[in-house]
């Protein structure tokens, strides 16, 4: 039974049912809830009208307006790149040394190069290019493959041990683990790399004779007679920078199991300007770290 | 001492279950022994063999007495609660966890099942279905039974569905962390979970119709209408969502039906409708049921209460493309995404308004009492996060917004100030009285409670937002080059002082959560009451306010 009561404090009608102690007032809807819902539903009709809007068989209602997003993002990215031409124009036409010579553009280098590189080679390299174990550091003067931005644009294009046809390829033997060299003979060749270098070393003199020559028999055809490298991946062990570390462990780890980075080509992902551009951005960033 | 209360032929019909259930785990143990299917299978037998153990152990216990009948059946309810508050606490955990893993990405340990990527769902399904489910069959099967004058139709398909359901949930969550998931966000289990849970499903509705059709009162109570709407709708989108194949039948591995922008579409109409009939239809029958109840007040307009109900079903349906903005799927489904999602603030604002109103006339009440005062402040949060919505779903907003942590920020402004504040207030409405008791152990600590995840909420919401927005910037920001001025990483790096302050909103409010959970438990193991006295929720068993059966 439906018995209608009056709410004392809001003075409405309740509707009279009554269900484990709860019941409802009979409010009216507030007027605004229809307002809303009626301007609400104006605009999305106006919506209708002017967009891309409702399907109708294997079509659908264009819109007066004649918006598409496709079409529109197109046209956005076209007019990008046309304002980006003025000066993206001339990285990809000049020359490289004209192009360092003219500080305005190397001022865009430095802006775009600076998020180009962060966002495709600081997974590796590291957002400073200060590169990490396995991944070189480009803002030094020691380089595996040489450090002109005419070879670093080359590199970038083809990669290292990529699947690109003109891929730079190298790889550190495994010494150890194929048998080329014994353990001992290992130890005197760490101990003559290391003093290369002029690390700490309380070897015998014997040791390093003998790593020496061990050397000039093993290892110099890649990294040269005097160990420098001879641009051709193989590392400089002269110098205080190591691409694997150059303490005995790590030193240990290279010749026994050997050693293979990869370095992806860019040749399909990024057009030449913005390549050259990355050259140059490392280059100038080489330039920043040794004044 | 649950099984005490059921008949003897309900506890052999709940042994042949669990043995069923076991012996399905075996089928699926046995085809998938190569698979990690088959470690699911294993995990299926002995969820079935520790239930087949529980009635056994009840089953020569004297049968339940016949006064029963005249008292609703609570049991499933209390169990419910427990497993609630039991997954929130998982849950919330894991969301923590994976909050401060985006702080250090490091803290992995090396380990696959601790990546992102395998524990975030296990945080999402947790508190969604986990903590959100159990607390809405829990308190749906309460109120249904007393807005409808009318004891559940019988004892077995409640805890069919509970302990279901719950199987589905623990599926889910060790199948994530073992790598199975079909890559849908919020729909990740495999194929043989999904089918599981449409059984479980289908039982549900079937109970809660067999329910509604023994009421006694001449008209069907607001709360469930959005009850039925949670359930049926959730049925509905999980069946087309989960449409797949699966490699093999010994295999956990399925692909979906649809491909390409159809399977997309097909997963955002789920998603977004999760959040409609999962998170809003069903809370909001919560509400609609133990707000009034604890304000003592009537409901401020039936009417309203239609409009909106109705709006809401209706609107949401077609709101999903908005998750799809600026994306492969044609602009004219944007469009309608779009416009519906701003059409159904009206009706989403009117049940916020409706609640809200409902407490004219008890303010002082919402003053005094944390737990009126969680159900509010939900409300308030509700009517927020929609208005956010329905802003977020304008195009260009969107792609503003779209893929930042203002997406985040929104979720969690629905996920923990309206879905978890209301089902909180509305625990500890019918905790004490369900287990007999006066009142909660202790009111302070519903106090502290309420601040830790006020504050939990506030420190989560602003800092996502703050993190969204500027995310949002730095990807659309372009220098004088006409490159973009700054790159992923550099929006990272800004990003982390926003995580570590979300990580600890996040930690204030689980620190609520177990409050809340001690809480509760305090006052499951405080001495009952002899004599019950005049408070505002009389226990059913002390107070048989149902009549005969017919
Ligand atoms: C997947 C990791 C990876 C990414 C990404 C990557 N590099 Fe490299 N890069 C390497 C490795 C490894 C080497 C060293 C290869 C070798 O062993 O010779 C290398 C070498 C180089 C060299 C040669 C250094 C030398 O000493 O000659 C240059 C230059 C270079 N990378 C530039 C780039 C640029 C520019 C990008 C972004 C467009 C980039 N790299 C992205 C891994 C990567
Ligand atoms: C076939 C050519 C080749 C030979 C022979 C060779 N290397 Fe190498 N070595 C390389 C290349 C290439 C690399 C760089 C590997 C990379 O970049 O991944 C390298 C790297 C190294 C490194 C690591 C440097 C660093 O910065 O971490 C050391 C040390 C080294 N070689 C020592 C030796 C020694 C000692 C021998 C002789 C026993 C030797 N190599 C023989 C090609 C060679």
């Amino acid at each position: 039974m439906a018995v209608e009561e009056r709410d004392p404090h809001s003075g409405y009608l309740t509707t009279g049912h009554e269900w484990n102690g709860i019941k409802e007032l009979n409010t009216p809807v507030p007027r605004p809830v229809y307002l809303f819902l009626a301007l609400t539903a104006l605009f999305a009709v106006v919506y209708w009208v002017l967009m891309p809007a409702w399907p109708v068989g294997r079509t659908y209602t264009k819109g007066l307006l004649g918006m598409d997003q496709r079409t529109s993002v197109t046209s956005e990215l076209k007019q990008a790149a046309l304002e980006r031409s003025a000066w993206m124009k001339r990285i990809e036409t000049e020359a490289l040394p004209a192009i360092q010579a003219d500080a305005g553009l190397m001022q865009r280098v430095r802006e775009t190069g600076r998020t180009l590189f962060a966002d495709n080679c600081a997974a590796c390299h590291g957002r400073e290019a200060r590169g990490g174990p396995g991944f070189p550091d480009l803002t030094t003067s020691s380089w595996l493959w040489g450090g002109d931005p005419e070879t670093i644009a080359e590199t970038i294009r083809v990669g290292v041990n990529s699947a690109h046809k003109d891929s730079r390829v190298s790889q550190m033997p495994a010494f150890g683990r194929d048998k080329m060299l014994e353990p001992r003979q290992i130890e005197d060749v760490i101990t003559y790399v290391r003093s290369l270098s002029s690390q700490p070393r309380s070897a015998p003199a014997a040791q390093v004779e003998s790593g020496r020559d061990l050397f000039a028999a093993n290892c110099a055809a890649c990294h040269g007679d005097d160990a420098k490298g001879i641009g051709a991946g193989a590392p400089n062990l002269t110098d205080s920078f190591w691409l694997y570390g150059g303490d005995v462990e790590s030193l240990r780890r290279t010749l026994t199991q050997g050693r293979q980075g990869h370095m992806p080509t860019w040749e399909a992902r990024l057009t030449e300007a913005e390549r050259k551009l990355l050259a140059l951005y490392i280059v100038d960033l080489r330039r920043k770290e040794q004044p | 001492m649950y099984v005490a209360q059921l008949t003897l032929p309900e506890r052999r019909a709940a042994l042949a279950l669990a043995c069923l259930v076991a012996g399905l785990g075996l089928t699926m143990a046995v085809l998938g022994r190569d698979d990690l299917l088959g470690t699911h299978g294993a995990l299926v037998i002995a969820c079935g063999v520790v239930v087949a153990i529980v009635v056994m152990r009840g089953f020569y216990a004297p049968s339940p007495s016949p006064e029963r009948l005249s008292s609703y059946y609570d049991d499933p309810t209390r169990a419910g609660i427990v497993f609630a508050m039991i997954w929130a606490i998982v849950a919330m955990a894991v969301g923590d966890w994976v909050a401060w893993l985006l702080v250090s990405p490091d803290l992995t340990f090396d380990a696959a099942w601790s990546s992102f990527g395998r524990l975030r769902p296990v945080h999402t399904s947790g508190v969604i279905f986990g903590f959100g489910g159990n607390a809405l069959i829990a308190t749906s099967f309460y109120v249904v039974q007393r807005t409808s004058r009318a004891r559940l139709p019988d004892q077995v398909s409640p805890w069919f569905v509970l302990l279901g359901f719950n199987l589905f949930c623990i599926l889910a969550a060790s199948g994530y962390l073992m790598g199975i998931t079909q890559s849908k966000e919020y729909a990740e289990p495999e194929w043989y979970a999904d089918i599981w849970l449409v059984i479980v499903w289908v039982a549900y509705f079937g109970l809660y119709l067999r329910t509604l059709a023994r009421r006694k009162e001449p008209h069907i109570y607001v709360s469930n209408w959005y009850y039925l709407a949670f359930i049926l709708v959730v049925a509905v989108l999980h069946i087309v969502n989960n449409l797949a194949v699966p490699v093999s039948l010994g295999h956990a591995k399925s692909y979906s039906a649809f491909a390409g922008v159809q399977d997309a579409m097909t997963e955002w109409w789920y998603g977004h409708n999760a959040v409609a009939f999962f998170l809003t239809s069903g809370f909001l029958g919560m509400m609609y049921y133990f707000m009034p109840k604890r304000a003592g007040r009537p409901i401020f307009s039936y009417r309203l209460s239609i409009i909106s109900f109705w709006g809401i079903t209706f609107m949401y349906m077609w709101a999903g493309s908005h998750h799809l903005h600026y994306t492969a799927l044609p602009q004219w489904v944007q469009t309608l995404g779009m416009t519906f999602s701003l059409m159904l603030l009206v009706p989403s604002w009117a049940s916020a308004t409706n609640a809200l109103l409902t407490l004219n006339g008890a303010w002082h009440k919402v003053r005094d009492d944390a737990t009126l005062r969680f159900m509010m402040t939900a409300a308030v949060f509700y009517g927020l996060t929609t208005f956010e919505g329905s802003f977020m779903a304008i195009r260009p907003v969107n792609s503003l917004s779209h893929y930042t942590d203002w997406t985040i920020g929104h979720v969690h402004a629905g996920a923990l100030g309206w879905v978890a504040l209301i089902t909180f207030g509305s625990l500890y409405s019918i905790v004490p009285s369900l287990w007999g008791k006066r009142a909660m152990y202790s009111p302070r600590l519903v106090e502290v409670h309420y601040w830790l995840a006020i504050a939990g909420t506030l420190v989560y919401v602003i800092s996502m937002w703050n993190s969204g927005i500027v995310q949002g910037l730095m990807w659309r920001t372009y220098n004088d080059s006409g490159t973009l001025a700054y790159s992923f990483v550099d929006s990272l790096v800004a990003m982390h002082p926003y995580y570590v302050m979300r990580a600890v909103g996040g930690l204030l409010f689980l620190i609520g959560t177990v409050v809340g959970a001690y809480n509760i438990w305090r006052t499951m193991r405080t001495p009952a009451l002899a004599e019950i006295g005049d408070f505002a929720e009389a226990p059913a068993r002390a107070a048989p306010t149902l009549a005969a059966a017919e």
